[in-house]
């Protein structure tokens, strides 16, 4: 189904199903303990052998020579595959490093070889057996040192450069500036589940249980890595313990399981030891941006600039920490760059809402500087500065140059914007007014209260997806579609957007995911996965429901699917009729027109954050929160929720504790274990409101839906560091926001 | 539900488990395999020779005697010899709370403690508290207030919530008890302080504390 | 991981002597730092000794009115004791804010005492590490050690100490009772249990071989205010930057230890009486010798101003 023109009144506005909160179709599996996880296929994978990863022990170099004698010869021992003996491999075209190291090591952990035995403590045992004599050439690890030599750089979707007007001349013309820089760490995606694949060989053909948000992706990667056929590989992902990112792309859980099974002649599972996660897979890049905002005295902006330099792996990408910053706010003169340095960590790729999560951090810590310039309320500057047209279209700019846009002054009009009511309803919400603009000023016992808020933003990006929709002589509706679930709830909605569109109820659809076997989706990434797959299965919807009338010989037209039954008129046949000589099945996809060329699609919020920071210790807890969101229909208030919440949470880490700490001498994140690398407890978070605005997007999908799971972390952490700054009068720029960073400039203690 | 696990099909692959893993492997280290569990007599094993030794506990009501390789954990033994998948495995390393198991009564880190140190005593895992069409109060409690996303930390989470309310009830305080000698109540600082073992990363904890303060039956 | 053969005696003596016995044997209690360090080969064994059945998880009063704790007492017993928590409720609250509900389920009064360090490069074993492997070099001092320690460190080691139970027992004057292979007790007291780094940082109390603890003992109470004061990033679940334990009495004397500052829990009882004259004297006497890092130098005046914050909450 091509969906080119704003979506009308369909069987999704009738609203029976979608927009209520129901629970997960999933809930009772993973609550007790029965949903089973890539590592866990006992039941189709009766008798595995056991891989153990080990990652390489310096950033770069070369392997000189290994020992494998030892290994080899160590109980229970099947198999150990390194580059010597893997045979040719190639490497999948998302991938910067290679899955598997050797002789050339590109960063610290990369895999370099994978050990086969027949249980996991012979494994690991073996593994640590290997001895190997490196070649340690160095490298650069150190971005602030590599900023000098970094190089323009694409990022996502547009140039590297982009300029409207003449910023130099405007800001420097400007009564009131700000020019500050601001810098957020390298920060890992830390989910519960490490990367994991249970790998077995049928003759040339591939099955992969593995962990994996985007599974058309994958069998692409696999087959490429393998260089085998795509039809030979099959990946299975049926539940997924999170990913952010992580798992958008094939990792060497997968590469190395294929590898070792086929040179143990046995189906292998391994999963990486959670202190490879930190080093051997992706990670969100460090930053370091300068934004500069001029603006006259009564608060309208005239200038904005926002440069970003990040580093990664010799061929890899940037943060796009200044995308944001082309879109949210009004200026007339305005300038971005993006610059990317050389580094030897490990490769820095996508971590949820690549670009706007770590811009924002930046971009609306700047905005609630030059609001206090101007002796302005924060929320009434970023009103004031709000526009319904993308002030700096990059993306036309990009078609002239590959680095520096040209000047143009788009007309290119946001679908929905309610960035201002976002504000207002939170403003009232959350007891803004009460609010002391004077920073320090706040006390509740030991604690010194402050109140932060930042904008939301995250783009809406439209991904065509497919699935397979089939009645069943019961008249049960079975939905299969390679639609992944990684926590965001897809099973559940797509269950409703099928029960919605077939007039059954939830209980009566069956949701099948994660496999290479069923139609390709928009897979889960960007926070692109709900609306695109769930538009999918509508679009599959509308062809078994013409297969449907036809068989019953109605109009499909004027049939209505409701009740478990077709009615025209005063007629109704029970839906399981249509399949009475044998089940229904229709396939079919969405595609999509130039709306989202026509029309910037986004999401909007604003977060509100209460902290109190110990007066002696300056220990930062937050009191409050609460974000308020518009992102299109809501297809489960619920489950949205959910994904709010969570990535406020995320925020929260990023805001106050989480770091990848470089050893610029090793080259290596030195905190690779989740005691190290603090993600926030449940002591860490208090109550969380989400607000909802009403709203429906005709331009983004027949289900009027956009994403929500990544707009839910942009601008928290920089919430939090406002509200510590309005709690402390100190201002931190440098992530995370920590009390060794206030210590010295808080009041005396007594 | 064909995509979802199933319970009886879990059980008899528990068995087959129990067996293959019997099977398998190399032969045991005779002496430490028969010194295990008596006291004295060890003799120190050849250099990487694998030790077995014999560890006979219940698990969610059901005895087992296991031989296992000695480095075997607790969780591991769960997972991999007994098919009991529910306990998850995020860190190895007691970082996480994925893999909490109560034993004798109280949550313990499964990773970090050897199956043959627990001879003779009563598990319960994930799998003992309730099933997917016989749920116990806190996992229904968990779907309703969708105290979870991915769903990987979510048993670790439900058995250390059903133990911790036990701690509460037992009188025992907490980091955030404001006085040691007066009985704790479950407040919300209190729960959440005695939660902060299970790390979701997918942050559901403000609707897990919701879960579990229905279940306890006092408001949030 | 390597294997290693397993048995579990019945009494300490047997247990002792199986130690003395078996080359690379090691006790096992909870097992929550001991595993995870065999699971990385930082620790080695050959031979694990199942301490958990002994009868050592009993908390007795003493004839001379303290108490007598087995080492086996799981960590949340030990905190949640009536007795401790009335007499000395620095304990109860130093263990409260280690760990996590699982893990001080599982952990135990010797073991706790004997926890390693956790400097992140002590647990990489591709990193040097003097701890680790003596002469191998400190990759902290000139590396990540914004928590690692300001105070009688040395060139070899920086490490802290990781225990917040420590820190209490330090400030109780408590004592460690062993007995040994040959069946001999021993009584250290817990000043001179834990030892600083200097060239051997691998050698971190004067326990000695095959010794194995079977008791920590505590005087009797002491009275007075008791406050720990763990100061963190993260609100739980998370090992000190610096912790503050103190016992204060109505006229302002009293004691102070230091925790997550050094390679043993932090007291210097010359420093303890400047204590009605203020936080700044004591923390200016106890950290007189502090040579920290760039990264760790907040911890100077954090210490300070904590101090403050609890001896602040004692008058109050």
């Amino acid at each position: 189904m091509k969906f080119d023109t704003p979506a009308t009144t369909n069987p999704i506005d009738q609203l029976k199903v979608i927009g209520k909160p129901l629970d997960r179709i999933d809930g009772r599996f993973k609550t007790t303990g029965t949903a089973r996880y890539s590592y866990e296929r006992h039941d189709v994978v009766p008798n595995p052998a056991y891989g153990h990863v080990l990652g390489a022990a310096i950033a770069k170099g070369r392997i000189k020579s290994f020992d494998l004698a030892a290994a080899k010869s160590a109980p229970g021992v099947l198999a150990i595959v390194t580059a010597d003996n893997a045979g040719a491999l190639d490497k999948g075209k998302n991938n910067t490093a290679k899955l598997l190291g050797g002789p050339e090591i590109e960063h610290y952990h990369q895999a370099i070889a994978v050990v086969v035995a027949e249980s996991f403590e012979q494994a690991r045992a073996a593994a640590q057996l290997i001895r190997v004599d490196y070649q340690d050439d160095g490298g650069s690890f150190d971005l602030r040192a590599g900023m000098a030599d970094a190089k323009p750089a694409k990022v996502l979707g547009g140039p590297a450069d982009s300029a409207v007007g003449d910023f130099a001349t405007a800001f420097a013309a400007a009564p009131v500036q700000l020019e500050q820089m601001y810098s957020t760490p390298d920060e890992s995606h830390a989910m519960m589940e490490p990367h994991a694949t249970t790998a077995v060989w049928d003759g040339d053909r591939l099955t992969l249980w593995t962990s994996n948000q985007m599974i058309a992706w994958g069998v692409g990667e696999v087959a490429k890595t393998l260089k085998m056929p795509k039809e030979n590989v099959r990946l299975v992902s049926e539940y997924i313990g999170g990913g952010f990112g992580s798992k958008l792309f094939v990792r060497t859980d997968a590469i190395l399981a294929a590898l070792g099974a086929r040179a143990a002649g046995r189906p292998v599972k391994l999963t990486l030891q959670r202190a490879l996660v930190f080093n051997n897979t992706t990670h969100r890049p460090a930053t370091v941006q300068r934004i500069r905002i001029g603006a006259d005295k009564d608060g309208k902006i005239t200038a904005i600039g926002h440069e970003s330099w990040s580093g990664d792996l010799p061929g890899g990408k940037p943060d796009g920490a200044v995308s944001q910053t082309r879109q949210l706010y009004a200026g007339a003169n305005r300038m971005t760059a993006t610059r990317l340095a050389v580094l030897d960590l490990p490769e820095g790729n996508a971590m949820r809402a690549p670009g706007e999560a770590s811009g924002m951090m930046a971009l609306e810590i700047a905005v609630d500087e030059i609001a206090e310039k101007l002796a302005m309320d924060p929320i009434e500057f970023r009103i004031l500065n709000d526009t319904q047209v993308v002030p700096d279209n990059a993306k036309e700019a990009s078609k002239e140059s590959q680095t520096v846009g040209s000047a143009s002054k788009s007309e290119l009009p946001f679908s929905q914007r309610q960035l201002v009511q976002c504000f207002q309803t939170g403003r009232d919400r959350f007891g803004w007014a009460k609010r002391n603009p004077k920073p320090g000023e706040v006390r509740d016992g030991r604690w010194l209260v402050g109140l932060g808020v930042a904008a939301a933003f995250r783009n809406n990006q439209l991904t065509k997806s497919a699935a397979r929709v089939r009645l069943e002589q019961d008249g049960r509706i079975v939905v299969e579609t390679d639609m992944t679930d990684i926590g965001t709830g897809s099973y559940t909605i797509i269950a409703q957007t099928a029960a919605e569109m077939m007039g059954v109820p939830i209980d009566k659809v069956v949701v099948l995911l994660g496999d290479s076997a069923f139609p390709v989706s928009a897979g889960s990434g960007g926070q692109w996965g709900g609306n695109n797959s769930t538009a999918g299965v509508y679009a599959a919807c509308i062809k078994l429901r013409e297969m449907i009338a036809q068989k019953l010989g109605v109009n499909s037209a004027e049939a209505a699917f409701t009740d478990g039954e077709v009615r025209t008129g005063a007629r109704g046949v029970a839906l399981a009729d249509a399949a009475r000589d044998g089940a229904l099945s229709a396939e079919d996809g969405i595609e999509y027109g130039d709306l989202d060329k026509k029309y910037q699609q986004s999401t909007f919020g604003a977060h509100f954050v209460e902290v109190g920071v110990d007066a002696a210790t300056a220990e930062i807890r937050v009191r409050r929160m609460l974000a308020v969101c518009a992102a299109g229909r809501i297809l489960n208030p619920k489950t949205a929720r959910s994904q709010v919440i969570g990535a406020m949470t995320m925020g929260v880490g990023a805001a106050l504790m989480e770091e990848l700490v470089v050893d610029k001498r090793r080259g290596f994140f030195v905190n690779h274990d989740l005691a190290g690398y603090e993600v926030p407890v449940h002591g860490d978070i208090p109550h969380q409101e989400v607000v909802f605005l009403d709203e429906t997007d005709p331009m983004s999908s027949p289900m009027k839906a956009k994403g929500i799971a990544e707009l839910g972390i942009c601008g928290v952490a920089a919430a939090v560091a406002n509200a510590v700054y309005n709690a402390t009068g100190v201002r931190v720029r440098d992530y995370p926001v920590t009390l060794d960073k206030l210590i010295d400039k808080l009041p005396a203690v007594g | 539900m064909p995509t979802f696990g199933d319970l009886k099909l879990s059980r008899r692959d528990m068995l087959m488990g129990t067996a293959a893993t019997l099977a398998l492997g190399n032969a045991p280290n005779t002496a430490s395999a028969q010194d295990a569990g008596v006291s004295g007599g060890a003799v120190a094993l050849a250099a990487g020779t694998p030790s077995l030794a014999k560890v006979s506990f219940t698990v969610n009501g059901a005895a087992h005697d296991l031989n296992l390789d000695t480095r075997t954990t607790l969780l591991d033994a769960l997972r991999e010899h007994l098919h009991l998948t529910g306990s998850k495995k995020g860190c190895d390393q007691g970082q996480c709370g994925a893999c909490t198991v109560i034993v004798e009564g109280r949550r313990i880190a499964s990773c970090l403690s050897l199956a043959v140190m627990h001879q003779g005593d009563a598990i319960t895992t994930i799998e003992g508290l309730g099933t997917p069409d016989n749920m116990h109060p806190m996992q229904a409690a968990f779907v309703k207030h969708d105290g979870y996303q991915c769903g990987y930390c979510t048993p670790g989470q439900i058995c250390s919530a059903v133990a911790m309310l036990d701690e509460i009830k037992a009188g025992m305080p907490s980091h955030v008890t404001a006085d040691l000698e007066a009985t704790p109540q479950l407040t919300n600082a209190e729960l959440r302080e005695r939660m902060s073992g299970n790390i979701c990363r997918c942050g559901a904890y403000s609707n897990i504390a919701e879960a579990i303060t229905e279940v306890a039956g006092s408001p949030a | 991981m390597k294997p290693f053969s397993f048995e579990r005696p019945n009494t300490p003596a047997e247990a002792a002597a199986a130690a003395a016995r078996v080359d690379g044997a090691k006790f096992v209690a909870g097992g929550t730092n001991l595993l995870d360090l065999m699971k990385l080969q930082i620790e080695t064994p050959t031979h694990l000794i199942d301490v958990n059945r002994l009868g050592l998880d009993k908390i007795e009063a003493s004839s001379d009115g303290g108490l007598r704790i087995g080492a086996l007492v799981r960590n949340s017993d030990l905190a949640a004791d009536q007795r401790v928590r009335r007499d000395y409720a620095v304990l109860s609250r130093a263990l409260l804010a280690g760990a996590n509900g699982q893990l001080r389920n599982q952990s135990t009064t010797a073991g706790n005492l004997l926890q390693r360090t956790r400097c992140p490069y002590f647990y990489d074993t591709n990193q040097p590490c003097n701890k680790r492997l003596p002469g191998s070099g400190c990759s902290a001092l000139h590396g990540f050690s914004r928590q690692l320690g300001i105070v009688g460190t040395s060139d070899a080691c920086i490490a802290t100490h990781p225990s917040d139970m420590a820190v209490a027992m330090r400030l109780l004057d408590a004592t460690v009772q062993t007995v040994n292979g040959a069946g001999a007790e021993r009584r250290i007291a817990i000043a001179d249990f834990h030892r600083l780094p200097g060239d051997t940082p691998q050698i971190e109390t004067t326990l000695q071989r095959g010794e194995l603890i079977t008791a920590v003992t505590l005087p009797k109470p002491v009275g007075g205010k008791h406050i720990y004061r763990k100061v963190r990033d993260r609100a739980s679940f998370a090992f000190a930057l610096i912790s503050v334990a103190a016992i204060v009495q109505r006229d302002g004397t009293g004691r102070v230890a230091l925790g997550g500052v050094a390679h043993k829990p932090w007291r210097v009882e010359a420093a303890e009486a400047a204590m009605p004259r203020g936080a700044k004297a004591v923390a200016e006497q106890l950290l007189a010798e502090a040579m920290p890092t760039e990264q760790n130098a907040y911890k100077r005046p954090l210490v300070e101003r904590t101090l403050g914050a609890v001896l602040a909450e004692a008058k109050g």
